[in-house]
Order: structure tokens, then C-alpha cells, then sequence
């Protein structure tokens, strides 16, 4: 009889830390939904501004033909892809990243633009939505870390295997031209 | 950061349970002294206590903004400051966007409010909107949105709320006792004896202590969290030097925020009330000292995680204490990289703020602008009816 008891005490406990750790990473699970999601209106927000800076710009930059159009193929193609894999966006999205920074490089040259209100106005949405790429792949990745741990640490890696839990991918910079200063020249 | 959170969760908790601990003692003595049944004043305690909870934890938020007569803007007021809440918002992973609040004062402050993540709202005044440039706004916003995410604010408001019960009590307490007890106490001295004046004695020492020691506790709680806000606010902007040259500007400021109180003051990023030259180690402040603040974020030496913040805050307190427990550490094993100052987004220099902080402000009062072809610009005031006005420096006549 006691034996028994014992057996289903264990069988208890058991259930719950299951119960438990199950809730968990569904939470995790879900956290990282929702973090990519914030990518996602985030990046949305940069396909939307883009044509606008153009416009804007377009009446200034005689010159920056090229870098112009570099920005405005990045960002055809990241759209075009953004229904696709993490790697493959997490490349294409930087490579509009860079190709943005350089242009927003190149407007110190036009002092005209520099003052103009609504470029100013542009401006800040950009930098800002920048900003909240940056900040979002950040608590992106941090999220995917957690329930990537999660999958595959004892105990939870037991729960992970029987539910169909699997890890994520990283939304990384590839490109290491970002991560440089850019150089500046007074030739 | 999760269990960094719980952990400092159960710390401050800890100290919460002793003030409770010093409520039921304070309601249990005073019911002893005057109705010689301390459960009756025990249950008279929890009771004004009870229902002073519920009104902070419903209204302390529109209590707490209405009284520093903080006012709420749009993201069309000011598309920066939205911008740079929003920021903070995503880095922190806050659930909702929190509301954005202007107070109309120089004074160099900002507060966060609201019971849960997803009903917050951060204010600043004026004065900072004015004087930060957008990487120091964004460490200042970011403390304040991570005092949000820690759950500081609830906690805090709920410290207060009893602080403020065992101030009342005791205050009334030793009132009644010193000036209308001693009668009570000579009559029954004839039955009860030598027990009654120990408990009055014991009674009266305690509604002394216990303010004080209430007192002490509630800044205890409040300067451990300060710590950690500050340790957020790095990892979220991922730029220290942002929040350290925030705090040094506060700190070089002299005015004092009118609508504060001392009630109110932990929920501020600096000490609404401080003075120069402050101890180091000061019990009775609300804040740890800026100047070791300042320092703290500065020697996290590249680094923007809660363990470079850790390190750096040993350093500065030469290897002694700990600040984020150890479990947190562990957690935050996620590689965070430091933003190049060359990233940073580009501003407005000091004149445009000015002149953005002063028409926000003009706007808010609800004065309307008009542009007078010979560049003066005229506010009007929301009581002018005509349907046109003069412009004083030229004389045309402008419509409205």
C-alpha cells in the first residue's frame, strides 16, 4: 500500500515538473514569436520610409547616382525576400542597412538637404527605426538564446524532444562592413 | 535578466515583510495601550492599510501624475522623444507602449508610473527634454523604462503605501499617548500595575522607532534599485556614456523640481530633494550618490552587460559588494555589443531643442501660433477670440 502511495507521489511530481517546464517553454516559444514580429513591423516601417527619403533626396543629390541606387535595389530585394528564411533576410536586411548608412554619409556633402525640414523629419524616422532593428534583433536573439538553452539542457531537453520543441535561428549581421567605423577621408 | 529580476524581487520583498512585520507591531502596541486588546488595533492597522493599497494601486498612478501636474503628449507633439520611448520599449521587450508625459519644468528630472508593464507611463520634464541630447535621453528613458520592466514601480508605490500608514499611525499614536494617555494610564495603573507602564513605555518607543526605521528600510529598497535601473538602462541602450553624461548634467543642476514630495521621490531618476556634497554611504537618502553612479557606468570599460556592470560597480567599491546576483549573470550570457559612437543617430543641436521644447510647451497650454510674414512669430493666447490680430513688431494684420 505504501509503495503505492510512493509510486504515485513520484508519478505526481513528476507530472507537475513536466507541466511546468512545458509552460515554460511554450512561453519562451512565444516570446521569440513575438520578438520577430517586432522585427517585422520594424523592418516593414524601413521598405515604407525608403521611397520617401528618395523623393526628398532626389531633387539634392545630382551626383549619388550610385549610391542611390544601391539603396533602393537593397531594399527591393530585402522586400522580395522577406517572406523567406532568417539567414537569408538577416543578410539581405543588412545589406540595406549599409547601403543606407552610406548614404546618409554622403548627405553632409549637400548642406541644402541638411536643412531642408522635411528631410530632417525623415531622417530621425529612419535613424530611429535603425535604432529599433538593432534593439529588437537584440532581445530577438537573447529570446532565441533562452529557448535554444532550454532545448537543450537536462531536464527541459526531455520535455523539448516529447512536445516537438526545436531550437531557433539567430538573426545575426553577417556583413562586417557594418560593424566598422566608416572611414573618412578629406581628399 | 528574468531571474535577475525575481532575485532582487525576493531581496526587496524580504525588506517589505519587515515593514509589514513593523505595521502589525505599531497597530498591536497602540491597540494594547489604549483598548487593552492588541488585535483590535492590529486589525484597525491592516485595515487603513488595506484600503490605502487599493487607492495606490488603482489611482496611484493618475494621483502621482496629476500631482507633479504632468501633462500627456502624442507622437506628433514630439516625434523624437516617441521615438526614443519606443526604442526603449522594444529593447526591453515592455509588452505595451507605455504613455509619455511632460512636466512644465526646468528642473532637470523624469519618473516612471503604473502598476504593471502593461499600463506605464514615463514622465520628464521639460527642463531635460530641453538639455539632453537624444543618446543622453535615451539612457535616462531607458532607466526609467527598466524600472517599469523590474516591476520597481509597483513595489515602490506599495513600500510607500505603507511607509505612509506607519507614519500616520505612529504620529497619531504617540500624539494621543503623550498628551491624552497618561490619564487613562493613571487609572488603570490601580488594577493592572507594573505591566500597563512597561507597555506604554515599550508603546511609546515604538511609535518613535518605527517612522524611522520604516524610513530607512524604504530607501534601502529604493537605492537597490536604482543600482539595477541604471545596470538596464546600459544593456538596453547598449551605450553607458549616454545615461553617465545624462547624470552628470543632472547632477550639475541646482533646480529643485517644485511638484515633488518626499513620498514621491524614489520614483524619481535623481533625488528630487538632494543637497551637494553628500556622504557616500548616506542611509537616509532615496538615491545612491550620482557622482558613484557616474563613475560606475563609466568604468564598464566597453562593455554594456549586467556582469561589466557588476565588475565596474566592485571596482568603484573596491572589490566589496555585489549588486546583480549571481544568477542574473549567468543569464545574460547573450553577446551584447557596445554601439560605435559613429552609429549614433544624428540631433538637433541645443538652439532647435530649445526652440521644440518651448513650442511643445506654448502648444500644451493650448496657444496657438501664427507666423507673420516678417518672421515674428506670435502666440496666442487660447482666450483671444478676434478672428484676426495685429503683429506687434510689423503691424500687418494676420488672420486666424
Amino acid at each position: 500500500m505504501l509503495a503505492l502511495w510512493i509510486i504515485l507521489g513520484i508519478l505526481g511530481v513528476l507530472l507537475i515538473a513536466f507541466i511546468v517546464i512545458y509552460n515554460g517553454l511554450v512561453r519562451l516559444r512565444n516570446q521569440v514569436k513575438n520578438a520577430w514580429a517586432q522585427i517585422d513591423v520594424q523592418l516593414k516601417r524601413r521598405y515604407d520610409l525608403i521611397p520617401n527619403l528618395m523623393e526628398t533626396v532626389k531633387g539634392y543629390m545630382k551626383h549619388e547616382r550610385e549610391t542611390m541606387e544601391a539603396v533602393t535595389n537593397a531594399r527591393n530585394l530585402a522586400q522580395k525576400l522577406s517572406g523567406g528564411s532568417v539567414g537569408a533576410r538577416s543578410k539581405a536586411e543588412t545589406e540595406l542597412s549599409s547601403a543606407l548608412g552610406r548614404l546618409l554619409a554622403v548627405v553632409e556633402n549637400y548642406p541644402d538637404l541638411k536643412a531642408n525640414q522635411n528631410f530632417l523629419a525623415l531622417q530621425e524616422e529612419l535613424t530611429s527605426t535603425e535604432n529599433k532593428i538593432s534593439f529588437s534583433r537584440q532581445f530577438y536573439n537573447d529570446s532565441v538564446l533562452r529557448l535554444n538553452n532550454q532545448t537543450q539542457m537536462f531536464p527541459s531537453n526531455i520535455v523539448a524532444g516529447m512536445t516537438g520543441f526545436r531550437a531557433e535561428e539567430f538573426f545575426e549581421v553577417t556583413v562586417t562592413a557594418e560593424r566598422e567605423a566608416p572611414k573618412v577621408s578629406f581628399a | 535578466m528574468w531571474e535577475q529580476i525575481r532575485s532582487n524581487q525576493v531581496r526587496s520583498l524580504v525588506l517589505t515583510v519587515v515593514m509589514g512585520v513593523l505595521l502589525v507591531l505599531v497597530g498591536y502596541f497602540l491597540g494594547l495601550a489604549f483598548a487593552d486588546n492588541g488585535v483590535v488595533g492590529l486589525v484597525i492597522a491592516l485595515v487603513i492599510w488595506a484600503i490605502m493599497s487599493l487607492i495606490g494601486y488603482f489611482q496611484g498612478d493618475s494621483i502621482l501624475l496629476a500631482m507633479s501636474r504632468a501633462k500627456k503628449i502624442t507622437r506628433d507633439d514630439h516625434p523624437r522623444l516617441y521615438n526614443i520611448v519606443e526604442e526603449m520599449k522594444i529593447a526591453s521587450g515592455l509588452p505595451k507602449m507605455p504613455d509619455i508625459y511632460i512636466i512644465d519644468d526646468p528642473a532637470l528630472n523624469a519618473f516612471a508610473t503604473g502598476r504593471d508593464p502593461n499600463k506605464a507611463s514615463v514622465a520628464i520634464t521639460s527642463g531635460l527634454l530641453q538639455k539632453l541630447n537624444r543618446d543622453e535621453l535615451q539612457g535616462v528613458i531607458g532607466h526609467e523604462i527598466s524600472h517599469i520592466k523590474n516591476r520597481d514601480v509597483l513595489l515602490m508605490a506599495m513600500a510607500s503605501v505603507m511607509l505612509g500608514t506607519i507614519v500616520i499611525l505612529a504620529w497619531y499614536g504617540s500624539r494621543v499617548m503623550i498628551f491624552g494617555g497618561a490619564g487613562r494610564s493613571r487609572r488603570s495603573s490601580s488594577g493592572g500595575g507594573q505591566g500597563q507602564i512597561i507597555i506604554l513605555i515599550a508603546a511609546l518607543a515604538l511609535m518613535i522607532l518605527a517612522p524611522i526605521f520604516a524610513y530607512l528600510i524604504y530607501y534601502a529598497i529604493s537605492r537597490k534599485r536604482e543600482y539595477l535601473a541604471d545596470a538596464s538602462s546600459a544593456l538596453y541602450t547598449r551605450y553607458p556614456e549616454g545615461l553617465a553624461s545624462a547624470l552628470e548634467k543632472l547632477g550639475a543642476s541646482t533646480g529643485q523640481l517644485k511638484t515633488a514630495n518626499q513620498a514621491t521621490a524614489p520614483m524619481y531618476i535623481i533625488n528630487p530633494f538632494r543637497k551637494k556634497g553628500r556622504a557616500a554611504t548616506d542611509l537616509s537618502s532615496t538615491h545612491p550618490p550620482i557622482s558613484e553612479r557616474i563613475r560606475i557606468l563609466r568604468s564598464m570599460a566597453g562593455g554594456v552587460s549586467l556582469s561589466d556592470y557588476e565588475q565596474a560597480y566592485s571596482k568603484v567599491h573596491r572589490g566589496g559588494g555585489s549588486i546583480i546576483p549571481a544568477s542574473a549573470l549567468a543569464m545574460s550570457a547573450a553577446e551584447y555589443e557596445a554601439i560605435s559612437p559613429e552609429k549614433r543617430a544624428k540631433e538637433p543641436d541645443k538652439l532647435t531643442r530649445t526652440r521644440e521644447t518651448s513650442d511643445l510647451m506654448w502648444k500644451m497650454s493650448d496657444y496657438k501660433t501664427v507666423d507673420c510674414q516678417c518672421g515674428t512669430r506670435l502666440r496666442i493666447p487660447p482666450k483671444y477670440k478676434e478672428p484676426e490680430i495685429r503683429c506687434p513688431h510689423c503691424g500687418r494684420i494676420n488672420r486666424l
